[in-house]
């Protein structure tokens, strides 16, 4: 493999002794300072990183993959001692007193946490222009989105700083940002990892999962996060298998679905030719890829919306000035906490959300909102276990389009929650699905989404690595370019 | 389709404020989105049940086990005013509690 | 006009867990503020509840001894609403599916049995406190924050102040039996709030009712519903109309105060609780807890009339609290007679506990210390005028009666062969006394007693002396 900005990379390097955690952190850190000012992808650094390296070094056990490796974090990810915003003004200075359980798992496991990275307030946004802080640009292109929520981490990675990044995602906000950026995005089956210390959106759709260069890269990090948590009663308790296990296995005689929804309206005619020169190429392969429907697709985007703003309206409640975070000055009683607080430190797409939610469950609304979007989350369900009922995967186009322009859309919050209409339906089934390059629009980098059975994500590995093999899209990274 | 005073019913409950510009253009926004949502409404849901959470398990219990090891200095670090180990806030007037 | 009054009550009962409802931190009472708290409880960012399997055992037995049916398949809400008590904004309750449902407890109210209906019971979080200072600010501790709570819902079927204060003592009662609440108002461990309304006999509909909250004691209870009805059959008559409010009893004014108007209902927005799976009670849990389930006071209370031949009375004050009843029943296990020790438990011993303010638990008497003391009183082993000493002593420290008796020389002389010498002495020094008992001047037997009293250092028993006494004297 070119790319020496991989774990797999680097591991072998630790392992041969050519390189030091020590100096794969410290050349991580000169290239964040480098590029970065640029790039905007950290809200903040880990000061304690280069000592974090030198103890790993010290040890001198590299045989776990991701020892001595430098990853980033999504800053609505707690971590203990450094501070965690969520991107929002609410939490400028909020400093965690633990860590979230993927954070630990990170550390036991060697790898040493450069950093907290830029994305969507709250991970509310597929752009990463609703931070309150700063807008991260796209690696390809700095004119461009990086796609949103885990736009920081999207960027962080395809531009060569870290190789891999912790993301979110609820509603498509790891994968639509690694098809923005050329990258692999993994988002789990929902329940295979812990969300302990994962700044809640909406608790039924949140889920992390990774960004990486290589899908090696990205089961490799899996195996480390994965796993039943005490602390999170929706973690699953079935024991987590080597999601490495069928890589270079390829992809003959899998059966693989294609909706035909996934390359209708709304979806650019060039990205849909790159998914269907995809699909042939799987064919290629050996895989067999069939047109199948998901007929409540379209519905997915309202019903998300609804369902996702509902949960964020309680969840972002305790955002309330009392015991952290930000408090309004000069206030004169406690209501004034709470309004101005909140409405000082919120952003305006936050509040949209919050609004939204808060009016979809107040009296006399529930049963027409949130509980006819929570049936329609049932079809849509069904919709994918009769799909799945004949086939392994399910693949489609991660985006309709390719990354925007800044600036494009966020005055149009309805033109922007479409550009999800592909990557949510996954959420509300509760599904695991991958993004990976396949090739480009206009230079732009196109995703291929990846769908795969509940608790399956070692079959979309397969598929994935098997598509990555057969194209040179890793080598031609930003970053690896250098 | 929403009204403004729905729209500032709905800030209320959300301790949130909003400038009457704001307002408006919030009635606006949100009344697009519902637009969008009332596609729902071609959905025949008869009969079918709702999914709030999208893993089935159940009865995921602890034992009642007390267990802590939280220093009180570190809940206090992010407080904006205390005094001792109690959380200051500014006082309450209009009391709604349960 | 003539008015009928309806009332519901709800309450809320801590449950006595070792920890938190959603959180594995410690329920402890009087601690520094805030110690007893962790990052759930304070509802950090990121964090999650988890359900504590004990707590809800326990709503299942009250659930189970309130005679109301478990549901079997149940989830957890939100109920959101702002305050700086309810850190996460929302409170983790059971709105849509509660713990039981249609259960119901009997009352007595003038000879009459009467069964009041409850609604539904479910099992929730308790806030944290909130502490308002003169200096222009509040402040907030934790530590009660996430303590399991249990509230029951009557159905309105409650007509009177009065019948709102039985089914409270009963339902007090039912629940302390069951060993899941310590149910004292002074303590918040049992709080209650009220719903009133009156309407004209033979209405259809109920009148608009007013919520009394905050209310410390069940004789406040009883006094603010008295004096709500009275107010509002009061403002109906003069033609005005009752306002949907909620009010509070002052308990100086002896009024209820208003507190806040309710405009339209409180909008909660309740929804499923997407962090906790839902729970499924199974026959074998349910069975588990009946299992444990330990005999409700109503039980107790006809086994003490029937085999134990208490007045029904006795038996009521007997189980009044679990601790008596328990204490109680272990004195009889210790060897004393029944109706004895329910004598002293409601004579000496409650006296005792009311005078010093004190609970039975407190002090160091204990069930074979009372039984054993009365058990020598029963055998002549002691007087009761000794008793009322030995009494003292094993009220205030763990002594063993019997050994203390003896060692202060405090046992009756009772054996004729040991008397009867002492008596024939005193009679040969008093020949005057026999003949005044002969002439028919019976003061000269107090007389001769005291004699015999002296001789004795008090500790003849007086009962025995009699009889040698009398069949001596007769003799001569």
């Amino acid at each position: 493999m070119a790319d020496q900005l991989t774990i797999t990379a680097m591991h072998q390097a630790l392992q041969d002794g050519t390189t030091t955690a020590s100096a794969l952190v410290a050349a991580a850190n000169a290239r964040i300072d480098a590029i970065d000012p640029d790039v905007a992808a950290f809200l903040a650094r880990n000061p304690k990183a280069q000592a974090q390296a030198e103890a790993v070094d010290a040890k001198g056990d590299f045989s776990q993959p991701l020892a001595g490796v430098p990853v980033a974090i999504k800053d609505n990810i707690v971590t203990n001692g450094l501070t965690t915003t969520a991107a929002s003004k609410i939490l400028e200075h909020f400093e965690p007193i633990y860590d979230a359980t993927v954070v630990e798992k990170l550390q036991a496991a060697g790898a040493v946490n450069v950093g907290k990275v830029n994305l969507d307030e709250f991970a509310m946004g597929s752009s990463t222009e609703n931070s309150g802080f700063q807008v991260t640009k796209n690696a390809w292109d700095h004119s461009r989105v990086p796609g949103g929520s885990s736009g920081g981490s999207a960027a962080a990675v395809a531009s060569g700083q870290v190789p891999m990044a912790l993301g979110t995602d609820t509603g498509g906000s790891i994968r639509q940002p690694a098809a923005f950026n050329g990258i692999v995005g993994v988002k789990p089956t929902y329940g295979r990892v812990s969300r302990w210390g994962v700044i809640a959106f909406a608790s039924s759709l949140d889920q992390v999962g990774t960004l990486t260069r290589s899908v090696e890269d990205a089961a490799l990090t899996l195996n480390v996060i994965a796993g039943h948590d005490d602390k999170d009663a929706t973690t699953a308790p079935d024991p987590v298998p080597d999601f490495t296990a069928n890589l270079h296995k390829g992809v003959a005689g899998l059966k693989i679905a294609l909706p035909e929804e996934y390359l209708g309206e709304g979806v650019d005619p060039k990205v849909a030719a790159q998914i269907q020169a995809a699909a042939a190429q799987l064919r290629e392969l050996g895989a067999t890829v069939d047109t199948v429907s998901l007929p409540h697709t379209k519905y997915a985007v309202p019903a998300y919306y609804i369902i996702a703003s509902s949960e964020a309206s309680s969840n972002l409640q305790r955002f309330d000035g009392i015991r952290y975070g930000f408090r309004a000055q000069d206030v004169k009683n406690l209501t004034d906490v709470y309004v101005r607080s909140r409405s000082e430190g919120f952003g305006p797409e936050v509040k949209r959300r919050i609004m939204l939610g808060t009016f979809s469950l107040s009296a006399g609304f529930y049963d027409a909102y949130f509980k006819k979007a929570a049936q329609v989350r049932t079809l849509i369900t069904r919709d994918f276990e009769q799909v799945f009922a004949d086939y392994d995967l399910i693949m489609g186009p991660t985006t309709p389009t390719v990354a925007f322009k800044i600036g494009d859309k966020v005055t149009d919050p309805l033109t922007m929650y479409m550009n999800d209409i592909l990557t949510i339906p996954v959420n509300l089934a509760g599904l695991p699905a991958a993004s990976i390059p396949a090739g480009f629009v206009d230079h732009m980098p196109v995703g291929l989404q990846l769908i795969g059975k509940a608790f399956d994500e070692a079959t979309i590995f397969q598929a994935a690595e098997a598509f990555e093999a057969a194209n040179d899209y890793l080598a031609q990274l930003p970053g690896g370019a250098e | 389709m929403i009204t403004k005073e729905s729209v500032a019913h709905v800030a209320e409950l959300s301790r949130l404020s909003f400038t009457d510009a704001e307002l408006d253009q919030y009635t606006d926004q949100l009344g697009e989105i519902l637009n969008m949502v009332e596609q729902l409404e071609e959905v025949d849901t008869t009969g079918v049940p709702a999914t709030t959470q999208s893993i089935h398990l159940h009865n995921v219990m602890r034992e009642d086990v007390p267990h802590n090891d939280t220093n009180v200095e570190d809940l206090f670090k992010n407080v904006p005013t205390r005094k001792g180990t109690l959380i200051q806030v500014p006082a309450i007037i209009d009391k709604e509690e349960d | 006009m003539n008015f009928e009054t309806t009332i519901g009550l709800e309450v809320h009962v801590e449950l006595k867990t070792k920890s938190k409802m959603y959180s594995p931190s410690p329920v402890s009472y009087g601690a520094e503020p805030n110690t007893q708290t962790n990052v759930i409880d304070w509802g950090f960012p990121g964090v999650l509840p988890s359900i504590n399997k004990g707590a809800y055992s326990y709503g299942i037995m009250v659930a189970l001894a309130l005679h109301a049916d478990i549901t079997r398949d149940t989830h957890f809400d939100r109920k959101n609403y702002f305050y700086p008590d309810n850190p996460k904004a929302y409170q983790i309750t059971q709105s849509e599916t509660p713990l039981a449902t249609n259960g119901y407890i009997e009352i007595e109210v003038d000879g009459q049995k009467k069964r009041i209906g409850i609604h539904e019971l479910h099992v929730e979080e308790d806030a944290g406190k909130n502490q308002h200072e003169d200096d222009g600010y509040s402040y907030v501790d934790l530590n009660r924050q996430g303590t399991p709570l249990i509230e029951i819902v009557s159905e309105p079927d409650i007509a009177s102040p009065e019948e709102a204060y039985q089914y409270l003592e009963q339902l007090r009662q039912i629940v302390q039996f069951t060993g899941a609440s310590d149910v004292k108002m002074e303590e918040g461990s049992m709080r209650v709030d009220t719903n009133l309304s009156v309407a004209p006999i033979g209405s259809q509909k109920y009148g608009t009712k007013t919520e009394i909250k905050n209310l410390n004691s069940f004789v406040h209870v009883r006094d603010g519903l008295a004096y709500e009805q009275k107010r509002q059959v009061q403002l109906l008559m003069a033609g005005g109309a009752v306002r949907q409010e909620t009010r509070r009893w002052d308990v100086d004014k002896k009024e209820t105060i208003l507190m806040r108007v309710k405009e339209g209902a409180d909008d909660y927005r309740y929804f499923p609780e997407p962090d906790l799976p839902p729970v499924h009670v199974s026959q074998a849990w349910i069975d588990e807890v009946a299992a444990t389930l330990p005999e409700p006071p109503a039980r107790r209370r006809s086994r003490y009339v029937e085999d134990w031949k208490i007045p029904a009375y006795d038996a009521g004050v007997l189980t009044n609290t679990l601790e008596m009843s328990d204490f109680f029943e272990a004195t009889v296990a210790a060897g004393a007679e029944p109706k004895l020790a329910s004598n002293w438990l409601m004579g000496e011993v409650s006296g005792y506990l009311n005078a010093e303010h004190v609970e039975l638990k407190q002090v160091a008497l204990t069930p074979a210390h009372l039984a054993s003391m009365i058990k020598l009183i029963a055998d002549g082993t002691i007087s009761s005028k000794i008793a009322k000493k030995v009494f003292k002593e094993i009220i205030a420290n763990d002594t063993d009666p019997k050994a203390w008796v003896e060692a202060k020389g405090m046992v009756q002389l009772s054996d004729p062969a040991k008397l009867t010498p002492i008596i024939d002495a005193v009679l040969d020094d008093n020949q005057q006394s026999i003949d005044d008992f002969h002439n028919g001047k019976d003061r000269a037997i107090g007389f001769l007693v005291g004699k015999i009293m002296q001789e004795t250092h008090g500790k003849a028993n007086p009962k025995v002396v009699n009889q040698i006494l009398m069949s001596e004297l007769k003799k001569r």
